[in-house]
């Protein structure tokens, strides 16, 4: 964790760089080569000791790593899985800018980490909420950040963040696919940490009024999945996403305009405009609950509605009582 | 069954093309393989190399298999076992659309039909795509035989190839003494393929969707070759060669990563600007991205594999990217070539100081880098 830190003084100069354009001008190798005598000159100069001020000592080390990293990416040297994630940029670069978000800004407390298995498959199902998908995001961070094996969350997600430009691009890179049986039965038999967040909508985008009160499951999908792969379903429960963006008016009429779930009024938004966007700082806790095994039941279990329908009861009660629970033990919203 | 005591003769559709004549070559050194029929609307490009070795005969029939034709070929050379190649995206000399479409569905209907008159077929093998599955956004990350796409393709090649493969099910239906082994490959690339993708490819600079970073798989047209050649043979003691099975090499390319490896820049568009692009491209007949491209180079496809390995027995000899890295080398650099952009990293982690190029390699202990032959 302190190393993926130091890392980030090296990544900031890396970023722009390796996503310009600009570099597709014919001149691009020569202008490059000059570029970097230039800065390799001013850095062996008079620079050097400002830098070893300004990033620490050791900054040569960790900028070598930085100027790998950047060779391979911009030379295409790496590699993606069957479902476009990029290990290398989610590890590097995509966690390593939410990471201050999740220690600083949310200061989530993460328990029962132990809960998630060292190896092998495990559904993690979770309650969703606060309007924009952070508290997913959060998640993925903190189980690579707090696991000992450092196990990527492979979420499932709507397919609204598979249509939208730029979004996808990301979501794929950084791990998540469509929520479906067959990717998700596909990324179990991987052995894949899977994320669901059954509630979908319904819970992301309810009014404050509602908070952490959990919205109906679904059909139960996730839990066939988890049977059909015989994985652990591990309840995880999420308290303070609920109040980053207190959601107390819709626009229904313009959500239905841009093809959106809905469009969030919040005490800041869009009354401050982009600055209504911040989200507020609340303190967060993520617990992993006890994992719920999935293998004693025969291999035609996945299609009784009825099992189906009472494991995901247990899953929701479950993480229905957690919630209560720190509720009850929080001090206060902001810390 | 029958191909100890009597020879196999086998007819070759689409011999004109390069996988084609490459097929035709090869099935030729196979052993009980009696006599190769080619067929094709124009003779090919190429001429016929005589293989060294010993080598089945080869005949050559210039007909249109759109005209009932092709049943006197079948009927002449007492033909067994049928391996249809033409399916394609491009027409041989025209590019109008509906005459390939024509050439594609008619040419197949008209190819089962004399295949369904004719006793002695006892094999048919058909050449299809991945494109069947269609790319959209709401479709599974990564498409296995058995799934049906929730948006299958609405025109082009795809659609083509789509219609084929319900006529080739109606067929093994009729015929269930036939084998009907049914090949979907991904985009097959290699030094010599002349698909639309390595056109694209070409370009000096490629242009790109904005906000998409499509899952792009590849097939090498050796392994191609040997899939197909797999395919006519009896099968291996515990494979199936029936069937249909996606074709593809291990692992995934994003756009970007290829356009990386192949060092050439990328202008991301916005969508409605790179259709409008591609169709300006296409009545220009500068080159030819037709709308599923389109859509592949948007939203991406990526098949499961399994079926090929475990049930057909056969690992491509290349992975998407090895089978990519040959693309590369037959197009030459590009503006932006990967070993000068590393000399460039490599350069600069040398001015940082002595010790900095040790740690170059100690940051890297489990990538080598890949050499791109």
């Amino acid at each position: 964790m302190s190393a993926a830190a130091e890392n980030a003084p090296g990544e900031a100069k890396v970023i722009p760089i390796e996503s310009a354009p600009s570099w597709s001008s014919p001149e691009g190798p020569g202008l490059a080569d000059r570029l970097a005598g230039a800065v390799g000159g001013a850095l062996s100069g008079q620079l050097g000791p400002a830098a070893t001020r300004l990033f620490g000592k050791g900054w040569e080390a960790r900028a070598t790593e930085g100027l790998a990293f950047l060779r391979r990416r911009i030379t295409g040297d790496y590699e993606v899985d069957e479902f476009g994630f990029d290990r290398e940029l989610t590890e590097e670069v995509l966690l390593s800018l939410l990471r201050p978000l999740a220690e600083k800004y949310f200061r989530i407390e993460v328990q029962g980490i132990e809960n998630i298995p060292a190896e092998g498959g495990a559904l993690v199902v979770a309650n969703h909420s606060g309007t924009l998908p952070l508290d997913a995001l959060m998640t993925q961070v903190v189980i690579h950040d707090h696991h000992p094996h450092h196990r990527h969350l492979r979420m499932l997600a709507a397919d609204l963040v598979f249509v939208l430009p730029g979004v996808n691009e990301v979501a794929r890179k950084a791990g998540h696919t469509l929520a479906c049986n067959e990717d998700a039965q596909a990324l179990l038999e991987r052995g894949e940490v899977v994320g669901v967040w059954p509630e979908g909508f319904k819970g992301i985008g309810k009014p404050f009024s509602e908070r952490y009160k959990l919205q109906r499951f679904g059909r139960g999908g996730f839990v066939s999945s988890a049977l059909r792969a015989k994985v652990p379903i591990v309840p995880c429960s999420i308290v303070g996403a609920e109040e980053t963006y207190p959601m107390i008016g819709n626009v229904k009429t313009l959500a239905r305009l841009l093809g959106l779930p809905y469009v969030p009024i919040t005490p800041t938004f869009p009354w401050l405009g982009p600055l209504g966007m911040l989200p507020l700082p609340t303190k967060w806790t993520i617990r992993f609950g006890e994992p719920i095994a999935t293998d004693g039941y025969p291999a035609e279990a996945a299609d009784d509605p009825m099992l189906v329908f009472d494991l995901a009861d247990e899953v929701r009660e479950t993480i229905q009582h957690t919630l209560y629970q720190l509720l009850v033990q929080r001090r206060s919203v902001f810390f | 069954m029958g191909c100890s005591t009597v020879g196999v003769v086998v007819l070759v559709t689409g011999v004109a093309r390069h996988l084609g004549a490459r097929f035709a070559a090869e099935v030729r050194r196979r052993p009980g393989v009696d006599r190769v029929v080619g067929v094709d609307v124009q003779p090919p490009r190429l001429p016929v190399e005589e293989p060294d070795g010993p080598a089945a005969p080869y005949t050559f029939h210039q007909l249109d298999l759109r005209r009932p034709a092709v049943s006197r070929v079948i009927a002449e050379h007492r033909v067994d076992t049928v391996v249809h190649l033409s399916v394609s995206a491009t027409g041989l000399g025209s590019t109008n659309r509906s005459a390939v479409k024509e050439s594609n569905v008619i040419g197949t209907m008209q190819l089962l039909g004399a295949c369904q008159k004719a006793s002695g077929v006892r094999r048919l093998v058909v050449k299809s795509t991945t494109g069947v599955y269609g790319s959209a956004p709401r479709d599974p990350a990564v498409f296995s035989e058995r799934m049906q796409p929730k948006d299958p393709p609405g025109g082009g090649f795809a659609k083509d190839a789509a219609e084929v493969e319900g006529y080739v099910r109606g067929f093994a239906r009729r015929r269930p003494d036939v084998a009907v082994t049914v090949l979907r490959f991904a985009n097959i690339v290699g030094p010599g393929a002349d698909t639309p993708l390595s056109e694209y490819f070409a370009l000096p600079v490629l242009p790109t969707v904005l906000g998409y970073d499509p899952r792009l798989q590849f097939v090498h047209e050796d392994d191609a070759v040997a899939v197909l050649c797999r395919a006519v043979d009896e099968p291996e003691p515990g494979t199936v060669n029936i069937g249909t099975f996606n074709v593809a090499g291990e692992g995934v390319l994003l756009l970007s990563q290829c356009a990386r490896r192949l060092g050439r820049p990328t202008v991301p568009l916005l969508l409605p600007a790179i259709s409008w692009m591609a169709s300006l491209a296409r009545q220009t007949r500068l080159v030819d991205v037709s709308p599923e491209q389109l859509r592949l180079l948007t939203h991406g496809r990526v098949v499961d594999t399994a079926r090929l390995r475990e049930v057909f027995g056969y690992r491509p000899a290349f992975t998407t990217p090895e089978a990519f890295a040959d693309l590369a080398a037959a197009q030459g650099p590009g503006l932006l070539p990967p070993e000068r952009l590393s000399a460039v990293t490599d350069r600069l982690a040398a001015l940082l100081g002595p010790e900095a190029p040790a740690a170059v390699t100690a940051a890297v202990p489990n990538r080598p880098h890949r050499p791109r032959s």
